[in-house]
């Protein structure tokens, strides 16, 4: 309870030199006791929120946490008991652990690679002023904004069957044999989905990207002789650096998640065993809630060591962009 | 400086005070949680049963029904929570592991009844059945019955069930001058299977869909018909044996040479999809699929013809399937709910879904009487003896060749089976695909099975 009060009276205190204060918020003169008193009474307000957002977002992972250390199977309740590290174990030597998450490593990056590129192409084209741009912008973005099972159906039934599928008949026109999508290609039947899906999500934010950067800047380019494509290879592309990054973060972020499009079309065949699919296996098929506790522990701390290494690579970015400017 | 001291800790005192609002607050928001979930009802007077059920087609002619049972029955009343599969089970174990009486009357599959009746989920049926004349217990499907049972106590009554049995397109039959026998061999199926494919046209449909429901309902069938079983008499796995292996072999070979294209896209609906629209000549599956395929709107209907289930070693190769009606012990309104439960798989039932909704919507599979109805067998003349006669001439207490230590089919009464069956599944679209062979899948099967056969010993 005392410690904000402690961090008020530091300033004060303070024997560093003017030179590195300066640096620093501008020092608070000596606050009246009024003051004060209204501070704290601010700090004592914002308590129940704080509360509730460590209760909010906590509380799941501490039950799972506990959840991981149980021996658990929902069909045989009296087993159930402290497990120790079993579960962590079983996780670690099973083998299904490493397949699965060089399967998310793969669908992942691939499709977020995809998606980027050919975001970044719509993106330029849609950069232009042309006749009903607004109309093809919204339907350039619809993809995104369907909801991922039925986008997983739709592909499983009218696009990639192997009867009446469009893209075999499309194959078939060019004299291809047809394919068999989700036995003999899972993964890149999953890659596909989830780039049609990202696709414009990247789109949008290469494209806001894009307008944001002047337009005198390449016109100046071009009056001193640069062509369109060493003006995009050395003006475009560094200024939108940041937000393909943006963009890999946060489709990252999403596409870990991933679970319709394989439980729907590859359920897990064929190296399309995610750690979402994983770990709703072992919990709804294995019926191991322990066990798939342990695998969702595991699977918090790599997202959260993967997110921070990527966020403060990208705050690097950002602030050394920002020095530049 | 003394007073500063004095509004310090009186605002201390206040913040603390309103800390433990905070706080408090945040409790009644959680108290308010955690009492849901009770209100136990007591047996006295009107009655409120609580009936978890899987969501679908014959399950909502129940609860469409329903009125019949309350105006005859004025003190009960009967609520429906639909759900899927997996989160009835889910549901249902918490609610028994938590002694939280929520649910009356539950939903269960046949795997499913005697792995619960021995955790002692649920109430013993039998005495109140046999007690009650007008239910007419020995009407049951004595197979089925059998697979409900366990040590001589009956878990679970059946609201419908099903086997498996071999269509075919008898124009395509006809044109290529084949002939399907009554009891057809597996080598004969892969003859004709063979010779009818075409590119526009599979031999036959078999599922190929990862899951232990999925492609493992037929293929079991097939690996006990060739001689081989998940477990030996004594748990020992027995997913390498040479009988399993080529069981396995033979089916993914039959797939690939003359079955449908995408096999691991396939399982029931798909194959439905393809038969009926005259893609495929032949398809071994459920017998409730004869229902869609001879509806109106299907391009085969009237064409098919109904056989038994492939075999090779043994007899009879059908599986056997049912949705149980089971009151868990857990309920406060055991005899109310044993009411209802009676009346749902009674043959008044029955004979009131065929009058209101029409005979072709009757749940079949779970009474002999219901083959015996000649309004019935007028609407269902093309598959109805026939599956009568597999419903009859399965065996769940020894399907294959060998003795088992389970009662069932199919699959493996035993928690770590579904998790088994899934596992062995998704390593088989590899062998689909050629990324694997036979022998390799079933070899790391095979220690999974005896890890799950060692937690039996």
């Amino acid at each position: 309870m005392t410690a904000p009060d402690l961090i008020v009276a530091e300033p004060a205190q303070d024997p560093a030199p003017a030179a590195s204060r300066t640096l620093r918020r501008p020092s608070t003169p000596e606050l009246s006791a009024g003051q004060k008193k209204a501070l704290r009474l601010a700090r004592t307000l914002v308590w129940p929120a704080i509360v509730v957002a460590i209760l909010v977002t906590q509380i799941p992972f501490l039950v799972t946490i506990y959840y991981s250390f149980q021996n658990w199977n929902l069909m045989r309740p009296g087993s159930r008991g402290f497990a120790g590290f079993d579960n962590y174990v079983t996780v670690f030597t099973g083998g299904a652990f490493m397949q699965s998450l060089s399967a998310t490593v793969v669908i992942t990056g691939s499709s977020i690679v995809l998606s980027v590129l050919f975001g970044l192409g719509i993106a330029l084209l849609l950069n232009r002023k042309f006749f009903g741009q607004g109309l093809a912008r919204t339907l350039v973005i619809t993809p995104f904004l369907m909801m991922p099972a039925a986008a997983a159906l739709i592909f499983k039934w009218s696009m990639l069957d192997a009867n009446v599928g469009m893209v075999n008949w499309g194959l078939s026109v060019l004299g291809v044999d047809p394919v068999q999508w989700n036995t003999d290609f899972p993964a890149l039947t999953v890659i596909m989905v989830l780039t049609w899906q990202y696709t414009p999500f990247m789109m949008l934010i290469l494209l806001a990207g894009l307008q944001s950067q002047s337009k005198e800047t390449l016109e100046a380019a071009s009056v001193d002789g640069a062509g369109p494509v060493r003006s995009f290879l050395h003006m475009t592309l560094p200024h939108l650096r940041q937000y393909i990054e943006l963009a890999v973060l946060l489709g990252g972020i999403m596409l870990l998640q991933v679970f319709d499009p394989i439980a729907i079309m590859t359920r897990g065949t064929g190296g399309t065993k995610t750690l979402s699919y994983l770990l709703y296996e072992r919990a709804f098929v294995g019926l191991e809630i322990g066990e798939a506790a342990a695998y969702g522990v595991i699977t918090v701390l790599l997202t959260i060591i993967v997110a921070s290494v990527a966020l403060r690579l990208l705050f690097k970015i950002f602030s050394s962009e920002g020095a530049k400017s | 400086m003394k007073r500063f001291e004095m509004t310090k800790s009186y605002s201390m005192k206040k913040r603390l005070a309103l800390s433990a609002i905070a706080f408090s607050s945040v409790g009644v928001l959680l108290a308010g949680c955690s009492g849901a979930g009770g209100g136990a009802q007591q047996a006295d007077g009107p009655v409120t049963l609580t009936l978890a059920t899987v969501n679908n087609p014959q399950m909502k002619d129940m609860e469409e029904l329903k009125g019949a049972f309350e105006d005859s029955h004025p003190d009960i009343t009967v609520n429906f929570v639909a759900m899927e599969e997996n989160d009835l089970r889910d549901a249902v174990t918490k609610d028994v592991a938590t002694q939280g009486g929520q649910y009356d009357i539950v939903t269960v599959g046949s795997y499913e009844v005697p792995i619960w009746g021995q955790n002692d989920w649920l109430v013993d049926l039998g005495p109140l059945a046999e007690a009650d004349t007008a239910y007419n217990v020995n009407d049951l499907l004595p197979p089925v019955r059998e697979a409900l049972t366990v040590d001589d106590s009956l878990f679970a009554v059946p609201f419908y069930g099903e086997s498996s049995f071999l269509m075919y397109n008898k124009d395509m039959f006809a044109a290529a001058g084949l002939e399907m026998p009554t009891n057809p061999t597996w080598d004969e199926v892969a003859g004709f299977a063979r010779t009818l494919k075409s590119d526009d046209v599979a031999g036959i449909c078999l599922r190929g869909k990862p899951g232990w429901g999925e492609l493992f309902a037929p293929l079991t069938t097939v690996v006990q018909t060739f001689g081989g079983s998940w477990f030996d008499e004594d748990w020992n796995a027995e997913v390498n044996s040479p009988e399993f292996t080529e069981a396995v072999q033979f089916y993914t070979d039959l797939v690939k040479d003359a079955g449908e294209a995408d096999p691991v896209s396939t399982g029931f609906t798909e194959c439905l999809n393809l038969f009926s629209q005259g893609n495929a000549a032949m398809w071994y599956d459920a017998t409730s699929a004869a229902g869609p395929i001879e509806a109106d709107g299907s391009a085969v209907a009237g064409k098919i013809g109904y056989v038994h289930a492939p075999v090779k070693e043994t007899e009879e190769s059908g599986w056997l399937w049912a949705w149980n009606l089971a009151i868990p012990k857990t309920s406060n309104n055991q005899d109310a709910a044993w009411e209802f439960v009676s009346w749902a798989t009674s043959t008044e039932y029955i004979n009131l879904v065929g009058t209101t909704l029409g005979w072709e919507r009757v749940p079949p599979g779970s009474r002999t009487s219901t083959y015996e109805n000649a309004d019935y067998l007028a609407a269902a003349s093309a598959f109805a003896p026939i599956t009568k006669d597999i419903m009859l001439g399965v065996n769940p207490t020894q399907p294959g060749v060998n003795p088992q230590p389970w009662v069932g089919i199919q699959y493996v009464t035993v928690p770590e089976f579904q998790d088994l069956g899934n596992q062995v599944s998704q390593d088989i679209a590899d062998v689909f695909a050629g990324r694997d062979t036979v022998e390799n899948v079933l070899n790391k099967g095979q220690e999974l099975a005896q890890q799950a056969g060692d937690a039996q010993k």
